[in-house]
Formats: C-alpha cells, sequence, structure tokens
C-alpha cells in the first residue's frame, strides 16, 4: 500500500500520530498543523492552501476524532492533528454571492431582506456559530442582520475569514460570510462616522497647498535629502 | 505553552518589565535610535543580503552582469514551462482589453479603475481570488491624514527608510495619494479604525517621523482585499474571474508590444492563450522562494513568477539584490515558524528584549536595521534563547502593551494575534513572544514609472511584483498602500493606452530567444520557471515517486 501507515513490522515512530486523510492512514509527525501533515503525507496541495497562516480561508477542514460521534470543523493550517482524527478538505464551497451597487444600496434591513432573503429563515440552532474556527458569534450576527443592525453585523463578523464552514453546517442554507461581508461595507461606507482631519487634507491637496514642497523635494540633491530627514523631529 | 527550561528568560523579561514601563511613559526614546553609521554597521555585517554568496551575477536578459539574490538570479536562468513552437497564436483562446495578471490587492485594485474606464478585464490567478499577500497584512496603511502630518513628510520618511534609493516619482506618487487612497477604500466600504468622532486612528510603523499607520483592527489585508473582491464580483459582466489559472508567459507582438499571455489550468493541466490590448501584471512577491534557507510570511503563491515572465519578455528590473526580513517572524511553536508578528506590536509599545529582559535596540528602526540588531543579539552577542528545535529568537514583550496602553487592548487591538497563540496555550497578554527575522518582502522588481509603464509598451506593473517605489527597503504600511495607489493607476493608464493600441501578429519568439540566449552563454540547469507553488514533499517520497514528472516544483 503506497501509504506511510504502520505495520507490525513498521512500528510507529515516537512523537508521530496516525491520521486518516480522506481514510488513508498516514503516520504523521504529532503536533503538526493538518496543512502540515498533509504535505508531510506526500500531497502536492493544489486546493486547499492560500496563506498558511489563518487570514484567507482557503482551508477549510472537516474531521472526525475516534469514540466520537461529532463532526468538528477547523482551517488545516492552524488546527493541530490528534491522534485517529479522520479528516477531509474541502477543495471549495458553493456560496450564493448577492450582485450589488454599493452607490445605491441603503445599509438597512430592506437590504437584507432584498438581498439575502434566506437570513430570515434562521432558526436559531447556533450550529454556524459553533462550525466557525475563529470562534465568532455567527449566529448573533445573523440575527442582528434579521434587525438590520448593520454596526452589529459588522463588529461581530469582523473577523470572519470566509472560509465557509458555517454556510455548509447550516440547515437554513444562509451564507453567513456574504451576508457578513456586505454589512461590513455598508458599515464602512455610510455608517462609520466621517472622518474631518482626511476631509481637510483632501481639500488642502487639491489646492495643491503641498506642491511647491514636492517640487523642491524633488530638486534636492540626495545629501540635502539625507540631511532634512535626519532632522525631522 | 513554553518549555520549562525558558522560565528562567521569561522571569528575567517580568523583572525588568516595570523599569521598561516607566521608561516607555516618560516619552523619552527607550533606547537611543541609531546614527546613520550605526545603521551602516550592523547592517553591512548582520543583514542576511551582505553574507557571502547571498548574491551573484546573472549571465542573461536584460539586466545581464547585475548583481543579484543568488536564489532570483537562479530562478531568472531558467527554462520555460512551455515549448511555444505549440501554440498556434493565430486563434487565441480568449481575447480582453486587460488581462490582470494575479488576484491579490494590486490587481483587484487594477481590475476595478480599468472597469470604471470601460475596459473588459479578464484577471488570471493562480489559487483563489484574493490567496494573496494583500489578504494578509495585519498592522495597517500609511496615509498622511492628520494635522501633524504631511504627504512631503511621508515622503521623506519612505525616501529614509528606502536608503535614498527610491525612485523619487513613484515615491512621490505614492506619498501623494495617500489621503485620496484613504477615501476611495471607504467608499468601497472598507471599515478604518476610528473613535467615536469619526477621528482616524493611527499608530507608529518602524521609519515613520509621525503616527500615520491607519487599520482595520489586526484584519486591515483582510478587510481591504476582502472589500475589493467583492467589488470586482459585483461585476461579473465587465470582470471574468480565471481561478487557479496562473499565466505562465507573457505573449507579445511582432513589434514588440505585450499582447497578453499564456495561462495554466492548474487543474486539467491545460493551457491557454490570452490576447490582450493590454497587460497588467500584479503578482506579487517571492517569499516562498525561501532565499537563504528562511521561513516566510508569504502566501502560497507567492513565487516571484511576474518577475520571471517579464524578464523572459524584455523587461528590466530594478533592486534584485535586496530582500526584506521582517524583524518579527515567530520561531516559537514550530507550527507557526515564520508567521508574521505585526509590527504594530511595537507601534503600540512592545519591546524587543534579549534572553535577560534586556532592550538592545530602538523598537522602531528601519525594518532591515531592526532585523540586522536581532540577528547580532542572537549570533555575535549570544543574547537569544533557543527552541528545542533549535532555533533562536528574541523575546518580544507584548504584555507591557497592556500596561501602557489598558487592560483588554490587546484582545480588541490584535485578535488575530491573540488567537495565533492561544493555541498553543501561550497568552500574549501575560507572556511575551519569540521572534526572530522572517523573509517577508521583495524590495525590488520590475521597473516602473508614475504610470506603472514598463519598458515594454503594453505592459503595466503594480504592488509588490514592481521596483523603485521603497527604494532598498520598504517601511511598514507602505506596501499596503502601495498596491492601491499603482493597482488604481495601472487600471486608468492601461485602459487609456488601449483606446489606441493596435496589435500586430502574436508571438513568443522571445521564449526561444530566451532559451537561446541561456545555451549561448553555457547555463545548463535543470530549473523550470515560474515555479507556480512551491513542494514541501518530503525527499522520502520524491524518491518513491517514480512515474511524476516535476516541472520546477510542480509534479
Ligand atoms: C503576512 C504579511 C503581512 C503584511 N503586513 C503588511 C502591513 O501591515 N502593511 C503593509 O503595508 N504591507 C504589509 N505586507 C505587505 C503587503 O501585504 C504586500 O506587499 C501587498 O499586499 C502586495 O500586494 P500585491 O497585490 O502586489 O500582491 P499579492 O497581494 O501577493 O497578490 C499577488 C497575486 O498574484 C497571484 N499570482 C502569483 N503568481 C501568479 C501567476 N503566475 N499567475 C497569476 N497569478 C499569480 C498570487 O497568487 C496572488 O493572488 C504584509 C505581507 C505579508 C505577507
Ligand atoms: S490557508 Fe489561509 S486560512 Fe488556512
Amino acid at each position: 500500500m503506497a501509504t506511510k501507515k504502520k505495520t507490525k513490522n513498521q512500528p510507529k515512530k515516537k512523537d508521530f500520530v496516525t491520521v486518516y486523510i480522506m481514510g488513508k492512514a498516514y503516520d504523521v509527525p504529532a503536533k503538526s498543523t493538518i496543512m502540515g501533515a498533509i504535505e508531510y503525507a506526500g500531497y502536492q496541495i493544489k486546493r486547499g492552501a492560500g496563506c498558511r497562516e489563518g487570514f484567507c480561508g482557503a482551508c477549510a477542514t472537516v474531521y472526525r476524532l475516534p469514540g466520537d460521534y461529532k463532526i468538528y470543523t477547523g482551517l488545516a493550517c492552524t488546527t493541530i492533528v490528534e491522534e485517529g482524527m479522520w479528516l477531509a478538505q474541502l477543495p471549495a464551497i458553493p456560496g450564493e454571492k448577492a450582485l450589488y451597487d454599493i452607490d445605491k444600496t441603503k445599509p438597512d434591513v430592506n437590504t437584507i431582506q432584498r438581498l439575502y432573503p434566506e437570513v430570515f429563515r434562521c432558526v436559531a440552532c447556533n450550529t454556524c456559530t459553533k462550525a466557525c474556527p475563529q470562534d465568532l458569534e455567527v449566529m448573533d450576527y445573523i440575527q442582528a442582520a434579521k434587525r438590520g443592525d448593520i454596526e452589529a453585523v459588522m463588529d461581530l463578523s469582523f473577523d470572519c475569514l470566509c472560509c465557509g464552514l458555517c454556510a455548509i453546517r447550516c440547515p437554513a442554507e444562509i451564507v453567513q460570510y456574504n451576508v457578513g461581508l456586505l454589512c461590513k461595507r455598508l458599515y464602512g461606507k455610510y455608517l462609520s462616522p466621517k472622518s474631518k482631519d482626511l476631509e481637510k487634507r483632501l481639500k488642502e491637496m487639491k489646492k495643491n497647498k503641498y506642491d511647491d514642497e514636492f517640487k523642491e523635494l524633488m530638486k534636492a540633491k540626495k545629501e540635502e535629502l539625507k540631511k532634512k530627514y535626519y532632522n525631522l523631529d | 505553552m513554553y518549555p520549562e527550561y525558558m522560565r528562567v528568560s521569561l522571569n528575567k523579561v517580568k523583572k525588568t518589565r516595570n523599569k521598561r514601563f516607566e521608561l516607555a511613559k516618560s516619552d523619552k526614546p527607550v533606547f537611543p535610535p541609531m546614527s546613520a553609521e550605526e545603521r551602516e554597521q550592523v547592517l553591512n555585517k548582520f543583514h542576511p543580503d551582505y553574507k557571502k554568496d547571498a548574491r551573484r551575477k546573472i549571465n542573461v536578459g536584460p539586466n545581464k552582469k547585475e548583481i543579484m539574490t543568488t536564489e532570483v538570479a537562479d530562478v531568472l536562468e531558467s527554462h520555460s514551462r512551455i515549448d511555444p513552437k505549440k501554440f498556434d497564436l493565430s486563434k487565441p483562446d480568449i481575447e480582453t482589453d486587460v488581462l490582470v495578471i494575479g488576484g491579490g490587492g494590486g490587481g483587484c485594485a487594477a481590475a476595478i479603475t480599468a472597469m470604471q474606464s470601460g475596459a473588459d478585464v479578464k484577471i488570471s490567478t493562480k489559487l483563489r481570488l484574493g490567496d494573496a499577500n494583500s489578504m494578509m497584512s495585519q498592522g495597517g496603511m500609511q496615509a498622511s491624514v492628520k494635522e501633524d502630518d504631511s504627504p512631503p513628510r511621508h515622503y521623506l520618511d519612505a525616501l529614509g527608510g528606502g536608503h535614498f534609493d527610491n525612485k523619487p516619482k513613484l515615491t512621490k506618487a505614492l506619498t501623494q495619494d495617500g489621503p485620496e487612497v484613504v477615501k476611495w477604500l471607504e467608499e468601497l466600504g472598507v471599515c478604518w479604525d476610528k473613535d467615536e468622532e469619526g477621528s482616524l486612528q493611527v499608530l507608529h510603523g518602524g521609519g515613520t517621523s509621525r503616527k500615520r499607520m491607519l487599520s482595520c483592527r489586526d484584519y486591515t489585508g483582510a478587510i481591504i482585499m476582502r472589500t475589493l473582491m467583492d467589488e470586482v464580483r459585483n461585476h461579473p459582466d465587465q470582470i471574468e474571474i480565471l481561478e487557479f489559472m496562473p499565466t505562465v508567459e507573457l505573449i507579445m507582438d511582432e513589434k514588440g508590444h505585450c499582447a497578453g499571455g499564456v495561462l495554466y489550468n492548474l487543474e486539467t493541466e491545460e493551457y491557454f492563450t490570452v490576447k490582450a490590448k493590454a497587460t497588467i501584471i500584479t503578482t506579487g512577491g517571492y517569499g516562498r522562494l525561501h532565499i537563504r534557507g528562511f521561513d516566510t510570511t508569504n502566501h502560497y503563491g507567492a513565487t516571484g513568477d511576474g518577475l520571471v515572465m517579464a524578464y523572459r519578455a524584455g523587461a528590466k528590473l530594478m533592486y534584485m539584490d535586496s530582500v526584506q526580513y521582517h524583524p518579527t517572524g515567530s520561531v516559537f511553536p514550530e507550527q507557526i515558524a515564520g508567521f508574521l508578528i505585526t509590527e504594530k506590536i511595537r507601534g503600540a509599545g512592545g519591546q524587543p528584549v534579549n534572553k535577560d529582559g534586556e532592550l538592545f535596540v530602538f523598537p522602531r528602526e528601519p525594518r532591515d536595521v531592526e532585523s540586522s540588531s536581532f540577528i547580532r543579539e542572537c549570533t555575535e552577542r549570544n543574547n537569544g534563547i533557543k527552541t528545542p528545535q533549535g532555533r533562536v529568537g528574541i523575546w518580544l514583550d507584548s504584555p507591557l502593551i497592556e500596561m501602557l496602553q489598558g487592560e483588554g487592548y490587546i484582545n480588541k487591538n490584535f485578535p488575530a494575534m491573540h488567537r495565533q497563540f492561544i493555541r498553543y496555550d501561550i497568552d500574549i497578554t501575560k507572556e511575551p513572544m519569540l521572534v526572530f527575522p522572517s523573509l517577508h518582502y521583495q524590495n525590488g522588481g520590475i521597473e516602473i514609472n508614475d504610470k506603472c509603464e514598463t519598458n515594454i509598451p503594453g505592459l503595466y506593473v503594480a504592488g509588490e511584483a514592481s521596483g523603485g517605489v521603497h527604494g532598498r527597503n520598504r517601511l511598514m504600511g507602505n506596501s499596503v498602500l502601495d498596491y492601491n495607489v499603482f493597482g488604481r493607476r495601472a487600471g486608468i493608464y492601461a485602459s487609456e493606452y488601449i483606446k489606441s493600441a493596435k496589435l500586430g501578429k502574436l508571438s513568443l519568439k522571445h521564449v526561444s530567444e530566451y532559451e537561446k540566449e541561456l545555451k549561448d552563454k553555457g547555463i545548463k540547469t535543470e530549473r523550470v520557471a515560474p515555479i507556480i507553488l512551491p513542494s514541501y514533499t518530503p525527499e522520502d517520497v520524491k524518491k518513491r515517486q517514480f512515474t511524476a514528472h516535476y516541472e520546477g516544483t510542480l509534479r
């Protein structure tokens, strides 16, 4: 068999565990990440790895543990393997994304109703929250979306990686991460208080306030620039 | 959890913390910043770029005879993945106005502005859209938006950081467009950190003379990247996204204009030709080349492909002798070796200290200087802490942040960081992190002007793949700004260019000519590039893969 499964003549090395990658047994270093284990076993990952640091959500993985009826969810790049872990990566997650014109979309409950009506089918089972590898309160933000509380959705979904594990587990077939993303954009554009500093700077720029200073800097010799730089307060 | 033997050192860090806290509160620098001469000295002696064998001469192509980072010269002196004879260029598989190569931040920004200027856009990207370094920036983006700050001041800081090697016009464009980019992103829906009145929150970064770092908690890149991606996806009629379809060569026309690219379907292993009136390279950096064996902070697809294709087509590169190592890569636990610990930790008051809990460098020197002094502390001075796996690092004292900024600050502002370590039972509000420099950023790249044009008509470059903006050392926060400023510019100028661009007969002659040049120079190698994906297959597995056809690292 083309696996590294321990056999009777080949005892498992110290500090190794046996994991079942899509059902095949491999001995891999204990404490490796799932991603590390998959590569150690000999796979060249194409789908299923992006940032490799817990930011992009490319590496959604489902697994079971021996003697445990539960399906667990995690990110392959940050989850550590365990003895007897049976795992499979999800190469992609089908999830509907609503199309909208951000300039013409209002930050209110009607928008949620129009773009993601299935949100209102939420039965508050909390499965999404349990599935979230970031430990976000996913169900709470879906409830907030139902109330049209865009700010709360933004706040609670801020650290979402769009890995899709919530959506794949949701009995109401909601695509939570896209709702979160929509609300973050609506918040940033419409609800976040405007910065007076920024407006002021933009006005100055329009009036070419810094043009002369730039002109001088562009003419200056390296030595002059160095002096200016080391004299900056 | 840290192994028991590290306790002695950890206790020392704890012991000196109060003293360092008082110092930090005093508003005086916690350690004397280095003079120009001191910087020079530590760089010369300890920066990995200055080590023997770190650089070599490149023997072919537009930069021949120049000195480059060895691994970069190697990847440039490689064979193409394709045989030009096999392609019928008279019937391209896809035609478009603008081909964007690379679906990271720069690529998405370019696609958006090109689309807004009326162009039809295709994005060729290696993994999924947004699987990119842009997704990973935690720290923030520099832009001078405060009263006590100004674009010229930002310009000087960037120049000083870059050792005055920056291309002035590019750095001017970078710093001048800054405030506008902040606004542009906000109008697209980016949630900047602000106080209740709307005042933008700013922090220091290494080498900034004013607090200028804007952020979105510590998911800055993720928030910006996802906003840009979502906007791209809102326009399927004008922008087509081709995922898992990296470009492996550029296509030229008989007049020497860039005319598109050859794409490779990673899954079906087919090649496709795309004819485009203008092409924009936004393929990002090369961390996955693991220069000098360093771990990297970069995403899986950061293999410098854009450099390779552009170079073969005759584009000039700039500053390929300089590599950025981020001072604070993680070294413990082993599973997260190389992971980035954002510079904002130091911006918020976190201090680098040695095994005795003593400060040994000003915490916010420019990155190369800071990194070099970490290396000095761990090597010459032997004041580092060894991990069980034999790595060595110094402490980054994060609990100090909670003392300086108030309890709960870390959880609120560095949730990603906190999460990363708590998985391994290390609570960074109570214990420091162990760090060492990690391969982070490609300082140099394809030479451009402030319209993102290269020496090849029709070929534009933006973001980390380009060179010159940051001289030989980029400051934190300037590359998120970079890919937005130049991504936007590339989209705009490319769509202006296509209005008058007329393509002649398509050609891949440059690929055969490059092959010939390799041969003429007597370069015998099995290397194939672009690499596309790094290989982490263990050697003993490879030995059994009798029928695998490795091309580069991809089988
Ligand atoms: C962990 C980390 C943290 C960072 N933090 C900060 C920060 O706080 N502030 C800051 O200013 N900068 C930061 N940076 C740097 C900054 O994020 C990057 O320099 C910047 O995002 C680069 O953007 P880009 O669009 O040029 O490249 P990327 O975002 O890397 O995008 C390049 C894209 O091109 C694709 N690609 C590659 N090759 C091909 C090919 N052959 N064909 C098609 N597609 C291809 C890649 O897969 C990727 O999607 C950080 C970088 C990292 C890695
Ligand atoms: S690879 Fe990006 S989150 Fe795991």
